[in-house]
């Protein structure tokens, strides 16, 4: 613990130290590119950048997971489904989400609700497989007992699927996340005018290198920020999971 | 008086093709009686309780419940499978994992509660509801799974191997507790088993399997009375004919299928 904690600060330290008599105009000292932060993110663009921002990252990343459990709970109860599309599937995934776009930004133009699309069609696959995948692993037995006990078909998904399959779920949305994120900082670079991304790369366009760390630095404690609260979210959700595989282990 | 159920020229493939591994079978189960079956391994065991769950499709033939011929699963049936740690499921605890196949009987609170706690009476756990179930353990977990078909109130309790998987010791406690689960609650116990004392032990008669493809060969009747005990009961000369005679039977099954 001490150590998670002391080596970014001893790395933060170093920067700063190194940086701080730094007179080239692509590594300006820490001190002035906090402060810059500071002007420019609390408060200042906090409402005309960060909130469009983070809302396109919350809102992308939502409808990405619904799609995604939903896609793969149907794709995995409906084998044919998987059988007929798998090529198409991974093909889809092998395309760069980024580069895909271009093609949304000419076809419909700049709008918002372009760029919440783009994140959702980038975002959305891996959950998909991820649920796809657990659905397929739940354990036969889990079959048989949901049949001798003539369980529903709603409670059989909801209360046996779904839960038995949320470990992999959870690599799944984790994956998603990232892509929700990328995708979200591409989509502003390319073509917008608000957003953390698109201040980010204007300050970089315009060679403000100040406001261009500024945006970096935000984007990084954004990134890392969505990435603890979702690890702390499947830290209670799957803590079944995690204490019962210690325990195995232990045995 | 009508049998509790009822197998009839009952046939059955392994996997739903190839050749038949069960012909011709006949055989009936009483209200309250608690039935072993044994036999070779392979012999198909396990596919004439799967059948009889309505898990496993017959081909032809006829399985009566009640005098009412099956198709599906039987509303008065609920099975204990012998891998307690892959038929329980392990994100409820043991209350949620009882509780989970009573949620479509749409029984009142009430009802729930007091089945929940009766089964974990019965089985001996009163304490353990809040835990979960890769907390306890195997022997317990397997009371889970008991209990959890208790709760549920079958008429039929049907039970694959449900004690292979436990140390001996914890063995006769849960046979001995299948004992008085019956005496207790009446209910028509049918278990396969791949051991011979516990057949016998258990059962108020044994049927054995046996040929390729097999059918009943043998009913054995148990006169060994209603109070059994691990020691004494094991002790008697009519328990250790009873054993050889099973067993003889077994060898002779044995070696005509391999012929």
């Amino acid at each position: 613990m001490t150590l998670q904690i002391g080596v970014p600060v001893f790395i933060l330290a170093i920067w700063w130290a190194w940086s701080n008599s730094s007179s080239n105009p692509f590594f300006p000292p820490l001190s002035e590119i906090l402060v810059r932060f500071r002007e420019l993110w609390l408060f200042d663009k906090f409402l005309s950048d960060i909130v469009p921002s983070l809302s396109n990252l919350v809102i992308g990343f939502a409808i990405a997971v619904l799609l995604g459990v939903i896609l793969g709970l149907v794709f995995a109860l409906v084998p044919v489904l998987e059988e007929l599309l798998s090529p198409l599937i991974h093909f889809y995934r092998a395309v760069p989400s980024i580069a895909i776009i271009p093609v949304f930004i000419s076809l419909m133009g700049f709008g918002n609700e372009v760029r919440l699309l783009v994140i959702i069609l980038a975002a959305f696959p891996p959950t998909w497989i991820a649920t796809m995948d657990g659905i397929k692993a739940v354990e036969p037995q889990l079959h048989e007992v949901a049949k001798v006990f003539r369980i529903t078909n709603a409670e059989r998904v909801f209360g046996m699927f779904l839960p038995s399959a949320l470990p992999q779920i959870f690599t799944g949305l984790q994956a998603s996340l990232q892509f929700s994120f990328v995708v979200m900082i591409a989509t502003e670079m390319l073509g917008s005018s608000v957003g953390i991304g698109a201040m980010t790369i204007l300050a970089q366009q315009s060679f403000a290198s100040v406001d261009m760390w500024a945006g970096i630095v935000l984007l990084g404690v954004i990134g890392f920020l969505s990435n603890y609260l979702l690890g702390r979210l499947r830290a209670r959700v799957l803590s079944w999971y995690d204490k019962s595989k210690a325990l195995q282990l232990a045995a | 008086m009508q049998a509790n159920v009822e197998f009839e020229k009952m046939s059955a493939k392994r996997y739903g093709s190839g050749p038949e591994i069960l012909t011709d079978l006949n055989m009936e189960v009483m209200h309250g009686e608690i039935v072993c079956l044994v036999g070779p391994s392979g012999v198909g065991k396990t596919t004439l309780l799967k059948s009889l769950a309505g898990l496993h499709d017959i081909t032809t033939g006829t399985i009566e419940v009640n005098g009412r011929v099956m198709s599906g699963p039987p509303e008065e049936m609920a099975l204990v499978f012998q891998d307690y740690n892959r038929s329980l499921m392990p994100w409820l605890t043991v209350e949620g994992n009882l509780k989970f196949p009573l949620r479509h009987l749409k029984l009142g609170r009430q009802e729930v509660s007091h089945r929940i706690k009766a089964a974990l009476k019965e089985v001996g756990l009163e304490r353990a509801g809040a835990k979960y179930p890769w907390q306890l353990s195997g022997g317990m977990q397997q009371r889970v799974a008991i209990a959890r078909a208790l709760a549920y109130k079958p008429q039929i309790l049907i039970m694959d191997e449900p004690f292979a998987s436990v140390d001996a010791q914890t063995r006769f406690e849960l046979e001995d507790l299948t004992r008085s689960i019956r005496d207790d609650l009446g209910m028509t116990i049918l278990l396969v088993t791949h051991d011979i004392d516990e057949a016998v032990y258990l059962s108020d008669r044994v049927v054995v399997l046996g040929g390729q493809p097999a059918t009943v060969l043998e009913v054995v009747d148990v006169p060994l009375g209603k109070q059994r005990d691990q020691v004494e009961t094991r002790a008697t000369p009519a328990y250790a004919d009873l054993r050889s005679d099973v067993m003889r039977m077994i060898r002779t099954a044995s070696s005509a299928s391999r012929a």
